[in-house]
């Protein structure tokens, strides 16, 4: 499976696994975790909402485009759903290449295209009680809207 | 005609729906949108990041048919 949603914790060793191959020199290996703090607020817990059926289309789609994109020859990621806590991985990107700079290039594209077109959600819990849907940082720093694109 | 939209995440709280059917003279997703962010106003204070039809991600200038199932999503924030 090129891009799966776990509900359950991430099996980081299992992952790498999967990309294991013996033509390979490098391995890239990127994780997501839940840290404790975001734009000054001080978070407890983080909760992603997928809706599975397109974000597992789309997701094999980025994995398909950076294997054709780059000279690698394994790649895949692994996204969480539901309530994660501090520390907790929420997704894995692993890609195996003959040489490094392909296998870095390709985990880049990856995970920065998984931010921004996967249908995911993460809404943070903060400390005092609060909490909010968070907005993809390209939308954020950008500040435009995409219904008018 | 009639089409299905759904709402998830941000959209789902401020809509305070998961979906709806909906009967309108037709034309393309984004004036499906301006017509729903008309009936729920809180909508218009985000707009749709992006846009499936039929499970299948699409641009905000495609007309509609009959019976598509119209999903309507927030700005993502995955990883």
């Amino acid at each position: 499976m090129k891009f799966s949603v776990s509900h359950t914790a991430i099996d980081v060793a299992a992952a790498k696994q999967a990309v294991a191959d013996v033509h390979c020199g490098a391995l890239a290996v990127f994780e997501g975790w839940i840290r404790d703090h975001n734009e000054g607020q001080q978070v407890e817990r983080l909760e992603y909402e997928v809706y599975r059926p397109l974000a597992e289309k789309e997701g094999a789609k980025i994995v398909d485009e950076a294997l054709a994109r780059f000279a690698v020859r394994h790649a895949l990621c692994i996204h969480r759903e539901g309530l994660l806590e501090l520390g907790d991985c929420a997704v894995i990107v692993c890609v195996s290449a003959a040489h490094r700079d392909a296998a870095f290039d390709a985990c880049r594209y990856i995970i920065d295209q998984t931010k921004t077109r996967l249908p995911i959600w993460k809404k943070e819990h903060y400390v005092s009680g609060i909490s909010e849907w968070v907005n993809c940082e390209h939308c954020a720093a950008a500040g435009h809207s995409h219904a008018e694109q | 005609m009639k089409v299905r939209v759904q709402y998830f995440a941000l959209f789902r709280e401020q809509t305070g729906c998961e979906s709806e059917t909906v009967d309108w003279p037709g034309g393309t997703a984004a004036e499906l949108f301006e017509m729903m962010a008309g009936k729920h106003p809180a909508l218009r204070t985000q707009a749709a990041a992006l846009l499936a039809i039929n499970d299948e991600m699409c641009a905000w200038e495609t007309p509609l048919n009959e019976g598509d199932e119209v999903l309507f999503f927030p700005p993502v924030a995955g990883g």
